[in-house]
């Protein structure tokens, strides 16, 4: 008996019953929806974290204060908290010549911003004129910060798209005097967007680290009577060598910071490469974890598959008695019940996965995250439906064939 | 060409075990028209499903064209079934929205047919039965008659060695009935057809050349009936 005369009968079976058939399959398209929409919003995330970091440049070194662990287990010890000073930036800066194109201080803090009626906090960066170009910014209108800036303490910022939007709408910023925490400061600059990335990069205001910390960010960016800073950004000149001036870096500060050689370190020093491999460690547990409760859906939805199955045989002894008594055989009954379940779980799938397409390409236009739909994860998710269905379909099938032809003709 | 010889048939009930057919032998000829008749619980249906290779006897022998089925697995039963049986049922037991064509088709789609030659003797089949303008109605578009009708012309389609059906009128009403027998008889008559009937009524046994009575497992008698009803003939008990 061919496939397709198989696959007719499941149909009409399927028909007969038409509203338990779509109940019986919402499971699976519940499952694979979530599990297609899941993945491509996951590497969607993926795809947009890669590509803002590898923006900031792959030969860049970022050293923050604190100790390298993942764990939370050493978070609670009374550890105090450990800084990185503008001092130590000095030190590498002098100590790096010819291996470093660049060597840029960082501080950041949130803060309170004021132009007319709008207000709202956001993120200001108190960078040097280098920043720019160490982290390949590029303009979209006037100037980035520049030395003259920070040697005079001016008082100017340059914007990110978001901050831009927010308090000026579509006019330009640039001339106009905004109010940073009261401090009244003139936009020089408007960054160009660097889209959706990793926590709201456009959503940042630049300010000359120098007036910073002389107007604005007052005692908090001082520790023990010394400037601190978040982060020291090293621009590696031969990529070959970061390894290298990781190492010499970690050997400068450990000195500077005067520690024993049995101390951990009170900072840590990531390149790019470190960071995406602890962010997408993250993301693919986060998108394993997700999965699995996807996988849950589908387990559930394939049970329901297989009590409908069940039912169905049961009804339809008699059909199975007569079958028998015309000359099928175990296996073609076995058979047939096979296909009418993967039938159904495989409708589930393929209505499960426009959903999950739909479902993604809508947080893609609404702007959320640009989900990325790859071939791999719909034929996962089909191939997903397809393994459900033989193998809760297996046990009902199995069930209907064992039956005695003449118990089943005679089933009342 | 049947062969019994010794049929028993014992099912185990719990604990007590019952004798269903108990040492039941006869032969049946090619072309004949037998009626095997006794009331319920006599063991009848046990037989029907040992001749309709539905079943196997406990011990015994039962060859069907001088092939023992004792010997054969699941497969080959279900392969005779398809080939040399043909089973009418009470409930004629069509396949709901199917149409008569292709409820008729069946036995020929196990059998491994191509779709044209089914179609070719599912319509020659239903032409056969007087249905050849009822080929695409599902069975509850059509009255009981005609769907006994359908269920014989699915039963002759494979042409059969032996067209066994079980109480054919016992969901019909008389005249119907009537109609049903004639066309039994008639495909006896005109294609040499081997039929069984089994059933409980002396009325539908007596339409057919030889009678062989059932109780409690054991044949009771086997005799020519040498005057048999032509269909039609008023009822008299």
């Amino acid at each position: 008996m061919l496939f397709s005369e198989n696959f007719k009968i499941a149909l009409r079976a399927l028909r007969a019953n038409k509203m338990r058939s779509v109940l019986t399959i919402l499971g699976i398209v519940i499952g694979v929806a979530t599990v297609v929409a899941l993945l491509s919003i996951g590497n969607g995330a993926t795809a947009s974290i890669t590509s803002s970091i590898q923006s900031g440049g792959s030969n860049l070194l970022t050293v923050s204060p604190g100790r390298l662990q993942m764990g939370m287990a050493s978070m609670g010890q009374s550890q105090q908290m450990s800084h990185l000073y503008y001092n130590d930036f000095e030190l590498l800066e002098r100590t790096l010549t010819g291996r470093a194109e660049s060597v840029v201080p960082v501080y950041q803090s949130s803060y309170q911003v004021t132009f007319g009626d709008e207000s709202f906090s956001t993120t200001v960066s108190g960078v040097v004129e280098e920043h720019a170009q160490v982290r390949s910014f590029s303009l979209a209108d006037g100037r980035f910060i520049s030395e003259g800036d920070n040697k005079s303490h001016l008082r100017v910022a340059v914007l990110g798209d978001t901050v831009a939007t927010d308090l000026f709408g579509s006019f330009s910023p640039i001339g106009k005097t905004i109010s940073i925490n009261g401090v009244k400061f003139e936009v020089v600059g408007l960054l160009e967007s660097k889209g959706a990335g990793l926590g709201s990069p456009d959503d940042i205001i630049f300010v000359p680290i120098e007036t910073g910390y002389s107007k604005l960010f007052g005692d908090t960016a001082n520790y023990n009577g010394r400037k601190t800073v978040n982060n020291i950004l090293v621009s590696v000149t031969e990529t070959g060598e970061m390894d290298t001036v990781s190492a010499q870096i970690a050997y400068i500060l450990r000195r500077a910071h005067e520690l024993k050689p049995s101390e951990e370190q009170d900072f840590n020093v990531l390149s790019q490469t470190d960071t995406l491999a602890t962010l997408n460690s993250v993301t693919q547990t986060l998108t394993i974890f997700l999965g699995a409760i996807a996988g849950i859906s589908l387990l559930v939805g394939g049970i329901g598959i297989m009590n409908i199955m069940l039912v169905s045989v049961t009804e339809r002894t008699k059909e199975i008695g007569l079958r028998k008594a015309v000359g099928a055989t175990k296996n073609q009954i076995l058979t047939q019940f096979l296909i009418e379940t993967v039938t159904l779980s495989l409708l589930g799938g393929i209505v499960g996965i426009l959903l999950g397409v739909g479902i993604a390409t809508a947080f893609s236009v609404m702007g959320l995250i640009s989900s990325v739909i790859t071939v791999d994860s719909i034929l996962m998710a089909f191939l997903f439906a397809l393994a459900i269905g033989v193998f809760f379909g297996l046990y009902p099938a199995l069930r209907a064939a064992s039956l005695h032809p003449m118990v089943a003709l005679r089933y009342e | 060409m049947i062969q019994a010889e010794g049929l028993t048939k014992v099912y185990q009930m719990g604990e007590s075990e019952v004798r269903a057919l108990d040492g039941a032998s006869f032969t049946i000829g090619k072309g004949e028209m037998v009626s095997i008749m006794g009331p319920s619980g006599s063991g009848k249906s046990t037989l029907m499903s040992i001749i309709g290779c539905l079943d196997v006897p406990t011990s015994g022998q039962y060859s069907l064209d001088g092939v023992s089925v004792e010997s054969l697995g699941e497969r080959g039963l279900a392969e005779v079934r398809g080939r040399k049986i043909g089973f009418v049922f009470q409930q004629f037991n069509l396949l709901a929205r199917t149409s008569a064509l292709e409820n008729v088709m069946l036995p020929l789609t196990y059998a491994g047919y191509s779709g044209r030659e089914r179609e070719k003797r599912a319509f020659a089949a239903l032409e056969r039965v007087g249905l050849g303008d009822r080929t695409h109605h599902a069975p509850n578009e059509l009255s009981g008659g005609q769907q006994q009708r359908v269920a014989i012309a699915r039963a002759i389609v494979n042409e059969p060695t032996i067209l066994l059906a079980d109480e054919p009128t016992g969901a019909l009403d008389s005249k119907t009935g009537v109609e049903i027998m004639d066309l039994f008889q008639s495909l006896h008559r005109d294609s040499g057809q081997t039929v069984i009937l089994v059933t409980h009524d002396a009325y539908v046994a007596r339409h057919t050349d030889r009678i062989i009575r059932i109780s409690d497992g054991r044949i009771v008698s086997d005799d020519i009936n040498p005057n048999p009803i032509k269909a039609g003939t008023a009822r008299e008990e």
